[in-house]
């Protein structure tokens, strides 16, 4: 397949712009866990960096004999230690990591899969509006999150109110990612006529799968910032119902994990078994589990509202059987992967029990990638149990917004779903640019490093939420300042949990850090090459055909006719038990919005004139 | 499918299904349940404690930025608490050290958990919903005494 510069430029363009924003989301990470121990109270490179702009800035002014800039004062009255702070950070973190990066990543990957299994070329006209669409969002929100005018998490319940251009960026990043998925539909159709009666290629019918769960899932969450959230922004409304908001959050905010998982699953099946020296296990068995996820991923939002309000538990009990339905294909992974992997191991040389174990490259310069993805299988071990209990109806009491949560969703996003993210960066990017990956033997500690890392972040985070060390919170300057001793506030058996997942953290971070330095180094460095596009594709090793499992429509109307039996009921209880709306509030003030203008409006005509 | 496959699939679907059994279990026969939809109670502005039987007080939470609206309470070990909670403003959380007591609070609803103090001490109740920038400073207390 011919490459052209334009298709080359659009996905390292999309590679490449999350990753810079993903040092500033990782960075973020650093401080939290400092910010969480107690041992930093303001951000040092932050303060520099504003001092530097300031004074440049003043520098400047001065030099060409102007008033000084508004801005230098803005700068310098940013009040470092304020306690938003952290929650200005933790909002970047989750949005840049979580939702950008992942975003970006899942579009590129499409972008790379589609075309090269079916051999069809992509449109880039359309890859480069979806591309604009998302960068424009994406920066649309950036200036709302960075000027501290959207401190409300990635989650953004209301009634905390943030700056409009916050839920339009929000919006524009997703309407462009549905058009980058768009693009690949007349991509499909073109090969079906080509080649009729052949299987999709299993890649292809992952990405769709990933990317039909995408669309229905933030049709929701479209519907909540389009009606509900943008119109009270911007005042047009006067008051929001704060159960509908979270409900329609929730119906996106669990497909949305899977829209993180899928395409890491898509290495999984298709290209590790081939850099692991061996075969598929079971093709059928690939097909059945991205047919589970979009029938099952979807109708199991209310897992995460278990301690809401305005829901029935019959409802909150459903909605458990059918995520542990939704466990069943991870766990049919997990059996093939290993299967898979096996087989490998025993082409290799290995044998007996478990002599196949050590015939698979976790070391190998020449098949690096092999390395991100077995590291992020081992992670997921944990995330995959501790999400279970997550998912178990009343066991939730003992977890939820503990930080046992952000300790589970570091072993599953930040950890295979990351891993294989990061991995794959650096290889598309290295070979559409002709370059070679540099330092492969970093390239290949860093899953490694992260393993460790993240592991003891994790033992820490969820021990310490086993005792109910909150999530979402500046333990720092709550029930870890020691200024509050002898205060119900302080709480020093939390102390050792902060610390151990600080450790970690530093230990993840390091990891981050030798990674940019690869990626960033491969980037730069001299070309070597034609820029090229090759997947590693696994053969099956069963490979029975399975019609049911071909045509994915008939599989969508299934899951459509679950989703609405299932949150029909949930819908109407919410609805039932919510008797008032809210009026917005900003994070800095215990009063609305409206009420703080008024008084200030006042305050204002009060002053006496001298 | 090959036979491993049928088996591990199937041995999945077991222990998945058993896991369900204990859940039911604990939830029915250990009453460890999750909050329900509430419509009998419209969200409140006023909090309360007050007795309702031998052992038994109702108490009414309004959690606001950045503490719980709620008297203090003192109740003796063994005592049962019904517990209704909203919101006068965003969203906070509720959570009762050393219990099952884990809810949120939302404006415009009313949510509701029963629990049972039977060890004397005191029981620090955490915010662990994001809900502004005092948000690390929300706290509350149950007293347990003998
Ligand atoms: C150096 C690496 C990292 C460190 C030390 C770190 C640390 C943390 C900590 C301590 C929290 C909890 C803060 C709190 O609840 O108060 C957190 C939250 C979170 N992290 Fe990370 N993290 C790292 C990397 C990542 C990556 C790579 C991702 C995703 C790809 C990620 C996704 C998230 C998300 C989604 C949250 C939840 C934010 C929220 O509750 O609003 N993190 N992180
Ligand atoms: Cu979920
Ligand atoms: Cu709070």
């Amino acid at each position: 397949m011919e490459l052209t510069r334009s298709y080359r430029n659009l996905i390292r363009t999309e590679l490449i712009v999350p990753m810079v924003l993903l040092v500033i989301g990782v960075y973020g990470g650093l401080m939290q866990v400092l910010f969480r121990a107690g041992v930093l109270d303001y951000d040092p490179l932050l303060k520099l960096l504003l001092d530097t702009v300031g004074a440049v800035l003043l520098a400047v002014d001065r030099l060409f004999g102007r008033e000084t800039d508004p801005l230098v004062a803005a700068l310098s009255s940013v009040d470092l230690r304020s306690s938003i702070m952290y929650y200005w950070g933790l909002t970047l973190h989750g949005v840049l990591n979580a939702i950008v990066f992942t975003t970006f990543f899942a579009v590129a990957f499409g972008n790379a899969v589609v075309p090269y299994f079916l051999k069809q070329p992509l449109n880039t006209r359309i890859g480069w509006l979806s591309a604009i669409v998302m960068l424009v969002g994406t920066g649309l929100a950036g200036i709302a999150m960075f000027s501290g005018q959207a401190s409300v998490l990635y989650t953004f319940y209301p009634p905390l109110k943030a700056h409009p251009l916050f839920y339009l960026g929000a919006a524009l990043l997703i309407v462009g990612s549905w058009i980058g998925a768009a693009n690949w539909i007349p991509m499909y159709r073109r090969w079906r006529r080509e080649n009729p009666g052949q299987k999709i290629p299993l890649a292809v019918m992952g990405m769709f799968a990933t990317f039909i769960i995408w669309f229905i899932a933030t049709l929701s969450v479209a519907v909540e910032v389009l009606f509900l959230l943008l119109p009270w922004s911007l005042g047009w409304t006067e008051a929001v119902d704060v159960p509908l908001a979270r409900a329609l959050f929730w119906f996106f905010g669990h497909p949305l994990v899977y829209f993180w998982l899928l395409p890491a699953y898509v290495m999984y099946y298709t290209m590790l078994p081939k850099v692991a020296g061996g075969k598929l296990f079971s093709d059928a068995a690939g097909r059945l589990v991205f047919v589970m996820f979009i029938l099952f991923s979807i109708p199991v939002g209310a897992h995460h509202q278990f301690a809401d309000p305005g829901i029935g538990t019959q409802w909150k009990w459903l909605h458990t059987v059918l995520t542990y339905a939704v466990a069943l294909p991870s766990l049919i992974t997990a059996f093939t992967i290993a299967a898979s992997l096996e087989y490998a191991g025993r082409q290799n040389g290995g044998r007996g029990l478990f002599g196949w174990m050590f015939r698979l490259p976790y070391f190998s310069r020449e098949r690096w990638l092999f390395s991100y993805w077995i590291a992020g299988l081992l992670i997921f071990i944990f995330g995959g149990i501790s999400g279970i209990v997550n998912a178990s109806y009343n066991l939730n009491m003992a977890v939820h917004n503990t930080s046992w949560i952000p300790g589970h969703f570091h072993l599953t996003v930040a950890g295979p779903v990351l891993l294989a993210f990061l991995g794959m960066s650096l290889y598309l990017v290295a070979q559409l640019s002709g370059k070679e990956v540099l330092w492969r033997g970093a390239a290949v500690a860093v899953p490694y490093l992260w393993l460790v890392g993240v592991l003891i972040f994790s033992w820490g985070m969820m021990r310490g939420g086993l005792h109910g060390m909150p999530r979402r919170t500046y333990l720092g300057a709550g029930a870890l300042n020691p200024d509050l001793q002898g205060t119900p506030l302080y709480r020093a058996d939390w102390a050792p949990y902060a610390e151990i997942a600080m450790v970690g953290g530093i230990i993840m971070f390091a990891a981050m850090l030798l990674y940019f330095v690869v990626f960033f180094g491969t980037l730069f460095a001299r070309r070597v090459r034609e820029a090229h596009l090759e997947f590693p594709v696994a053969e099956a090793y069963h490979d029975e055909p399975v019609r049911a499992l071909n045509r994915l429509a008939p599989w969508v109307a299934t899951a459509v006719v679950l989703i609405v039996l299932s949150y029909t009921p949930v819908l109407y209880d919410v609805l039932r038990s919510s008797f008032q709306k809210a009026p917005a509030y900003l994070p800095e003030y215990n009063v609305p919005e409206k009420q703080l203008q008024e008084t200030i409006r006042q305050g204002q005509s009060s002053q006496p004139t001298e | 499918m090959v036979r491993s496959e049928r088996v591990i699939f199937g041995l999945s679907g077991a222990v998945m299904a058993l896991f369900l059994v204990g859940l039911l279990v604990l939830a029915t026969g250990f009453g460890v349940d999750v909050p329900g939809c509430v419509t009998e109670m419209k969200p409140f502005e006023q909090d309360t404690l007050f007795q309702t039987g031998d052992r038994r007080w109702e108490l009414h939470v309004v959690a606001r930025m950045w503490a719980y609206q709620m008297p203090a309470v003192e109740l003796p070990a063994g005592s049962e608490l019904d517990i209704y909670l909203t919101s006068g403003d965003v969203v906070h959380g509720f959570h009762i050290d050393r219990t099952n007591v884990n809810l949120m609070a939302v404006p415009g609803a009313v949510t509701y958990a029963r629990v049972r103090f039977s060890e004397p001490g005191e029981y620090p109740i955490v915010c662990h919903e994001y809900c502004g920038i005092g948000h690390q400073q929300m706290v509350g207390v149950i007293r347990i005494v003998q």
